[in-house]
């Protein structure tokens, strides 16, 4: 379990109930709970969709798409049965999110996967969890246990005379399974690799029905946008960036933790103020954005509005909300490898930029950290990476070689100073080796 | 529906809608590289070698997984298109062994060629390699980890056309590898599609491997010696001390009638030619024992005994049996041998199935059989008894396929499950030896249907489908004879389009049955007692019918027959006699091997074997082929030879048995295969010198000449088959031999991995057999 931790700045919509008892459903029916869908249950499939569009909510999980969109493509009549995925895959290094809110809110994401349900004319929703969360799995089926039994769930939800089945599935421990065709494969039993696309889930999705599939942070929005209104929703942060999102802050910060602020909070603020600082007055050298795959920012690019147009801005992205704080003690080179490690560890190995590229780099940054490199590997770790980037079948790939090349490109000179033999200047003797986030 | 429009390269290109565009691409001329596309497999986009520019995209898009659009533009050769193929070779290179100069692959390596064409001059690649120690899955299949780039081919061709899904992908990121799907080994059919498919040396023979360097080898396509299916296979041969080796086969043709496919023994079941039991000296009893001896003796003696007993007994006391294994040519000029020299109608063969009834139920209709690619294009197909996939493994091939692929509809009836089941719309079960009842049903004889068990509204459903198809196609077994095939033809002739293909089990089944080793049929199923042109060509032939094989063997015992001919058989391997009742018959064999039969004879004379010499050949659906000269072992002949050289030694006038010199054939050196370079030679010396290259009595081509001419549904496009394409052939007759005896038709009961007589030589299929624990079919056979 989680501490939870707050400040002054937070705007509690996602985690309005965190700490308050709401894994149990009496409890989460007092906090408003089950209240959206049945609003939702009165409402016809465009009025939902047109409220989510309206709200500007956009997909929690990485690549901001905007929801009601997402669920607009859904066709309206296939002759086969529609499906609700919800992603709760979450393994991005440095984002810890998702987690939070099936710990402490786990109707929330049952009662937005039955209205993303009802708006798109599913019958039934899958709560996909990562393998490695196995005892919120024990805390989701519980959920679901409780909805069946007081007859939110089951052949009549609600005494509405409609039907609605949720189930949840336990993740075997892959980084690859979050992206949404990957995560397919792994519910229908297959290995864990991602499909080719077109076509896209919306259409032919689960078992080759259409799905939607969404985040679990995307999905836990929906209810209170339906209660409190698209205006309001959209209206707690800039325009086409609607809402709150849950940032995680980790790494060289005094207090780092989850922390649920308006879209478009500045960046150089959540450091220093909500997260309270570098530990010992050191000073910072790099901030990751948006967890692991997202390019890295310097310490002189954060003053910077925490949306996903203004982080695009800047050359990086908004991306899982995972904030990772670098002070001035990390070494660039060891930080790229890290990730590289992360990254070579979970790739799928379906295609070969990817496969092979992650684990050159994973072998030459190894080496290049411990000393035995080479001028000419600073070239060839920015040239594979460079290599990979928008080739591979899937963002992994991506995923590994835009921090690296932004770490090559913005810290060349910790590069320089790793050649011919030296050993690390950035770790003095007795320094943390590990950095929390990436403890994968 | 109208093309769709696109441009690549600024070259205006029109494809179909629907088409991917990769093909577009080679459609216009344009190669995009890939390894993991291959045609008629799942698309996989894994090996990204594809990428082109699509405009208004902005990431570089996989051709293999891209449908055109109309107006698409397309770029492959700009250099972002160029950077990212070397980048992708660079990468795959990494972590590659790099040891071409020992893999059976080099110099026939897909990443070779592309790191020819596309790759980078040198390698960035400083790191340790990963590395796993090689494996062996199968007596026959070995796996090189380190060579695998992962284009998943293997694992699809299994899956998706074997439907075996023997193997499967372990572990993930830079530590995946092909792996069996049953632990450490493969439980499969052994076809080795996967070796054939592997764009690397990943996956290599075990009966090839290490063994040469492909450009030591010449290659030579020919028609497998097994089952009836008649697959190209293309033999990889090289000079030794005894000839020309075989050293591998494989489908690296693939332009043959099994286009992708091959099995097991099509692959590896050449190696009977070099068994260490063939007979490669003549061979003459002295003593009671078989003793090498020459050539000159051995046929004199033999044209000696033949003549005296043709000339004191009559042609009646001789015996000719001839083989499912030899050529066309050879089959035509045995029976021609038997009728004109030695004047007997006792000629008969192994009989496995019932030509001559189906021959009889489609007189006046003979385009209504159906050729290995109808049956993979039909709209529906209906197989009755047998099991495709262990008795015809390209049939299978082809029906599976046609069903993953076109949808097509499946009918199975059988008294067993098969495997072919699973692709099937319905599988039938009735009661073993029912499908002559079956058969009876469907032609509309509702009686039937008390033998078949079921129930009767599944029957006639199953009938009513049936009967509404088009363009249906009837596959039947040998356990369909006689008035079952009449009735199944009435039955097809019910359905509009249908067609039918009757299986047969060794290589030249049909080829000995049309070339018409029967005692009652000349070629072309045309009646000894109806002989007409077949008459005034040869002049006086024998009237009346012959004995039957079995009636033969049984008149020599009895001493009635004096004199026994038996060319590429093995007869007494399934009909058990005592050696002691053939005492005192003259037997001559022509065989590769001392089989039970040969065995026995007087006279033993070495004979080429399919894949040492020249000819045609047809398979079960009567599609004609040419075999080709690749192997040679010195001290044999081939049975065409072998037959002119007694006739010879006989007296007769060879003019009269060979038309050489009169055809429209000359030989330039084809019959002489991987000779031809030589022979070419000498046909221009023999031009040179003023003599006119003429045809030989020993070329098969002469005798093909006259089976063109004179056999009914054999006058096909002579180039085309020459230019090495299947020609479909007619099923001829006017109804003779409707009504055999059943009893004559012995099914081989081969499995995948036995092949009769012949089958019991080849150490590959053996190790395979034994590797699987089974065994060897009872009925043996040619």
């Amino acid at each position: 379990m989680a501490d939870l931790v707050s400040h002054s700045d937070e705007v509690r919509v996602i985690s309005k109930r965190f700490g308050k008892g709401a894994t149990d459903i009496g409890r989460y029916v007092e906090l408003d709970g089950y209240k959206a869908v049945q609003k939702a249950l009165g409402m016809t499939p465009d009025a939902i969709i047109n409220e989510v569009k309206a709200s500007g909510l956009r997909g929690r999980g990485g690549a901001g798409f905007p929801t009601g969109m997402k669920w607009s493509f859904v066709p309206k009549d296939p002759a086969k049965a529609k499906y609700i995925l919800c992603n709760g895959d979450e393994s991005e290094p440095g984002t810890c999110k998702d987690r939070l809110i099936l710990e402490h809110d786990p109707h929330s994401v049952i009662e937005g996967v039955m209205i993303a349900g009802l708006a798109v004319g599913a019958q039934s929703g899958y709560i996909y969890i990562r393998g490695e969360y196995r005892y919120l799995s024990i805390i989701m089926q519980k959920a679901i246990r409780d909805a069946y039994t007081r007859g939110f769930l089951g052949k009549n939800i609600f005494g509405s005379g409609r039907a609605f089945d949720v189930y949840w599935h336990g993740g075997a421990g892959a980084y690859e399974v979050g992206e949404e065709s990957a995560l397919m494969e792994s519910l229908e039993g297959k290995r864990g690799i991602p499909r080719i696309k077109p076509p896209f889930p919306a259409v032919v999705g689960l078992w080759g029905s259409p799905t939607v599939i969404n985040n679990v942070e995307t999905l836990a929005a929906v209810p209170p946008i339906l209660l409190g209104g698209a205006e309001w929703y959209a209206g707690l942060g800039p325009p086409k960036n609607g809402g709150t999102r849950l940032f995680c802050l980790s790494g060289h910060v005094n207090k780092p933790g989850v922390y649920e602020l308006p879209l478009g909070y500045n960046l150089k603020k959540m450091i220093y103020e909500v997260g309270g600082g570098i530990p010992g007055g050191r000073t910072l050298k790099a901030v990751v954005p948006g967890g692991s795959s997202t390019p890295i920012l310097t310490a002189n690019e954060i003053d910077v509005a925490m949306d996903f147009d203004s982080v695009a801005k800047v050359g990086s992205m908004l991306g899982s909300g995972g904030v990772v704080v670098c002070d001035q003690n990390t070494c660039m080179v060891r930080f790229a490898l890290q990730i590289m490690k992360f990254y070579q560890h979970e790739s799928c190995g379906w295609c070969i930029p990817c496969r092979e590229g992650t684990d050159w780099l994973k072998k030459t940054l190894t080496r290049f950290h411990a000393g035995g490199g080479v001028k000419k590997d600073i070239d060839n770790i920015r040239y594979l990476a460079e290599n990979m980037l928008g080739r591979t079948f899937c963002p992994l790939g991506d995923a590994a070689a835009m921090p690296t090349i932004s770490i090559v490109d913005k810290f060349r000179n910790e590069f320089e100073d790793h050649l011919e033999g030296r050993p690390c200047p950035y770790e003095p003797a007795g320094a943390q080796r590990q950095l929390p986030v990436l403890s994968h | 529906m109208s093309d769709v429009n696109i441009t690549v390269d600024g070259k205006n290109v029109a494809a179909p809608a629907g088409t991917l565009l990769i093909e577009a691409c080679k459609s216009a001329g344009i190669e995009v590289p890939a390894f993991c596309y291959y045609p008629n497999l799942s698309l996989q986009g894994a090996c990204r070698m594809c990428l082109v520019k699509i405009e208004k995209m902005p990431k570089l898009q996989t051709a293999c997984t891209t449908v055109i659009s109309e107006g698409m533009a397309i770029t492959t050769d700009s250099a972002e298109v160029q950077q990212a193929r070397k980048s992708m070779v660079e990468l795959l290179l990494g972590n590659h062994p790099l040891d071409c100069p020992v893999c059976d692959a080099g110099g026939e390596c897909e990443l070779q060629d592309m790191t020819f064409s596309y790759g980078a001059a040198e390698s960035k690649y400083t790191e340790a390699k990963n590395h796993k120690d090689e494996q062996q899955w199968s007596p026959v299949v070995y796996f090189d980890r380190p060579r695998c780039i992962l284009c998943y081919r293997c694992v699809r061709v299994c899956d998706e056309a074997m439907d075996v899904a023997a193997l499967g992908i372990q572990n993930r990121g830079s530590s995946s590898v092909i792996a069996p799907n049953k632990g450490d080994h493969l439980e499969c059919e052994e076809c080795g599609m996967c070796i054939d498919i592997c764009p690397v040396g990943a996956l290599t023979s075990g009966a090839y491997r290490y063994k040469t360097r492909p450009w030591e080898m010449t290659h030579v396509g020919t028609s497998c010696a097994h089952c009836a299916d008649g697959c190209k296979t293309t033999l990889g041969v090289r000079r030794s001390e005894t000839g020309m080796e075989i050293v591998r086969g494989d489908n690296r043709d693939r332009s043959g009638i099994n286009g992708d496919f091959l099995c097991v023994k099509g692959r590896y079941g050449f190696d009977f030619v070099a068994h260490a039991d063939r007979v490669t000296q003549p061979l003459v009893r002295k003593n009671g024992r078989l003793t090498p001896t020459t050539w000159d003796e051995a046929l004199t003696i033999v044209g000696k005994r033949l003549s005296e007993v043709r000339d004191q007994n009559g042609g009646a006391a001789i015996g000719v049996i001839g083989s499912n294994r030899t050529t066309n040519e050879e089959n035509y000029l045995l029976q021609k041998f038997a009728r004109v020299v030695l004047g007997t109608n006792n000629i008969d063969h192994h009989r496995t199935a019932d030509f001559p009834a189906f021959a009889a139920a489609l007189a006046g209709k003979p385009e209504a059989t159906a050729t290995m690619a109808d049956i993979y294009n039909a709209p529906a197909m209906l197989v009755i008894g047998g099991d495709p996939t262990e008795q015809h493994p390209l049939l299978a091939y082809q029906i599976r396929n046609n069903v993953r692929l076109h949808n097509a509809r499946l009918y199975v009836i059988n008294s067993e499950p098969i495997k072919l089941q699973r692709q099937a719309t319905t599988f039938t079960q009735i009661p073993s030896g029912a499908e002559g009842k079956a058969a009876a049903y469907l032609a509309g004889n509702d009686g039937a249907l008390d033998a078949l068990g079921g129930q009767s509204e599944a029957w006639t459903a199953l009938r009513d489908k049936l009967r509404g198809e088009t363009g249906l196609i009837i596959a039947f077994s040998s356990e369909l004879r006689g008035a079952d095939v009449a009735n199944l033809v009435k039955f097809g002739n019910g359905v509009p389009g249908a067609k039918f293909i009757c299986l047969a089990d060794f290589s030249n089944s049909r080829g000995a049955a049309d070339m018409g080793l029967y005692p009652d049929l000349l070629p072309g199923y045309v009646p000894v007692t109806a002989a007409g042109k077949f008459r005034e060509e040869w002049g006086i032939l024998p009237q009346s019918a012959g004995l039957t094989l079995p009636q033969m063997i049984e008149a020599a015992q009895a001493g009635k027959l004096k004199a026994l001919l038996v060319v590429g058989s093995n007869p007494l391997g399934r009909i058990k006699v005592d050696p002691k009742s053939l005492a005192n018959t003259f037997i001559v064999a022509q065989d590769l091997f001392l089989t039970e039969t040969s065995a026995l004879a007087d006279v033993v004379l070495p004979a080429a074997a399919a894949y040492e010499k020249s000819g045609t050949s047809t398979n079960t659906c009567g599609e004609l082929q040419q075999v080709k000269k690749a192997s040679e072992i010195t001290g044999t002949k081939s049975d065409f030879e072998l037959i002119v050289r007694i006739a010879d030694s006989m007296g007769f006038d060879l003019r009269k048995l060979v038309p050489f010199g009169k055809g429209v054939y000359a030989d330039m050196g084809q019959s002489r295969g991987v000779h031809s370079g030589e022979a070419d030679q000498h046909a221009v010396w023999l031009a040179k010198q003023g003599l006119e290259p003429k045809l030989s009595p020993f070329d098969p081509g002469a005798m093909f000449d006259e089976i063109q001419r004179l056999v009914p549904g054999y006058n096909v496009a002579r180039m085309n088959l020459m230019a090495g394409n299947a020609q479909p052939t007619q099923l001829g007759g006017n109804g003779g031999g409707a009504s055999h005896d059943p009893s004559l038709i012995v099914p081989a009961k081969d499995n995948l991995f036995s092949s009769g007589t012949l089958g019991r030589y080849s150490r590959t299929l053996n190790s395979v057999m034994e590797n699987k624990q089974r065994q060897p079919a009872d009925v043996a056979a040619d």
